[in-house]
């Protein structure tokens, strides 16, 4: 017998990946902003969602959303609530979102093109870990963290947080009764990934949405 | 969590590969995994032995390279290895240092393969393939 080494160089998540990138240009030529949001269970993506569909709604923008969630389509439907075309991923037992659950579900979306769009929102499932190797085609990663969870988050799940393009704390409503240290949160998400937009929001009280709007808009110019 | 799907990927990818090679048995599968990937190792150990249960790389052995992350540092111009993931900052000048060179890598780099001899298995073909010419004069 003999042993052999084949050198293989190719990436474990190669479909995905490829797949991911497939759809990065649909939505490129579509001229549609696309960002992924990630964070804990609770941390509060979907009100903080349901508030951005309804104000882009209200400034004459067309937004629209998959919501990924292991069981139940209670988040679609209260998103659905803001007006905003929403489908839900049941993702039955996996923990985050791929590429190929996010193709499938832009088939077949009753009212939804992609042209039609210039924004969709992806929420992914309630996790920090496992969303940072999937890529699902989108431009901008949002990781989000609510003041409950405590400022050292970032330092815990690095992985996630380097890979954002954008930090979003929510919760600022409470961040006295939770003793939150403003200060060393920024210093973290910071050390973790130098130089990223942090936005500080409220979905109760809105605090911090007219300067994510903003940026969004901004973003959305380079679509 | 997401190990058992990494592991099933990994079996798929190398099953693929082995297939170019008849007779071949895979011996071991070798990765390289940036710091910065969200494996954990221990259960990706685990998970490779379920998923490769009962296919054609069972028994394979998983070599995890780990890869500490690198960044370029643009007040320095120079590419530093970071010892954690805890800070990233340049080792040489503590100025934070956003461009990441290395520790995102999940990928198959190599596998072993176990083959039998070339000449070993041509002599087993002509055992088995033409007649004992010895035979033939009786």
């Amino acid at each position: 017998m003999t042993t052999r080494i084949v050198e293989l160089r190719r990436g474990i998540l190669k479909k995905n990946d490829e797949l991911a990138a497939g759809l990065r240009q649909r939505f490129t030529s579509a001229g549609v902003l696309v960002l992924n949001l990630v964070s804990s269970p609770g941390t509060g993506k979907t009100a903080f969602l349901e508030l951005t569909l309804r104000a882009l709604r209200a400034r004459g923008a067309d937004a629209a959303a998959l919501v990924g969630d292991l069981e139940t389509d209670n988040d679609a439907r209260r998103l659905a609530a803001s007006g905003a075309p929403v489908r839900q991923i049941n993702t039955h037992g996996i923990c985050h979102l791929d590429a190929e659950m996010v193709t499938k579900h832009l088939e077949g979306w009753e009212g939804v093109s992609l042209a039609g769009l210039n924004y969709l929102f992806i929420e992914n499932v309630g996790n920090l870990v496992c969303p940072s190797s999937y890529d699902l085609g989108e431009r901008i990663r949002v990781a989000l963290l609510s003041v409950t969870e405590g400022e050292d988050k970032p330092l815990k799940y690095p992985g996630l947080f380097n890979s954002s393009d954008a930090a979003v704390i929510t919760k600022i409503d409470l961040a006295v009764p939770c003793a939150f240290d403003r200060d060393l949160a920024l210093k973290n998400i910071n050390e973790i990934r130098p130089g990223i937009r942090i936005f500080e929001t409220s979905a109760k009280t809105g605090a911090g949405m007219d300067e994510w709007l903003a940026y969004l808009a901004e973003q959305a110019k380079h679509s | 969590m997401h190990e058992l799907s990494i592991a099933a990927s990994i079996v798929e990818a190398v099953t693929e590969s082995a297939s170019a090679y008849p007779g071949a048995r895979v011996i071991a599968v070798r990765l390289r995994v940036g710091a910065l990937a969200s494996v954990v190792e221990d259960s990706l150990q685990f998970c490779w032995e379920l998923a490769s249960e009962g296919s054609p790389v069972a028994g394979a052995k998983l070599v995890i390279n780990k890869l500490p992350v690198i960044v370029h540092c643009d007040a320095c111009g120079v590419d530093s290895e970071l010892e954690g993931v805890q800070s990233f900052r340049c080792p040489r000048c503590g100025e934070l240092a956003a461009d990441l060179r290395q520790g995102r890598e999940l990928e198959i780099e190599s596998i072993e393969l176990e083959e039998p001899e070339p000449n070993e298995s041509k002599r087993m073909e002509s055992e088995t393939d033409k007649p004992d010419p010895v035979e033939e004069h009786i």
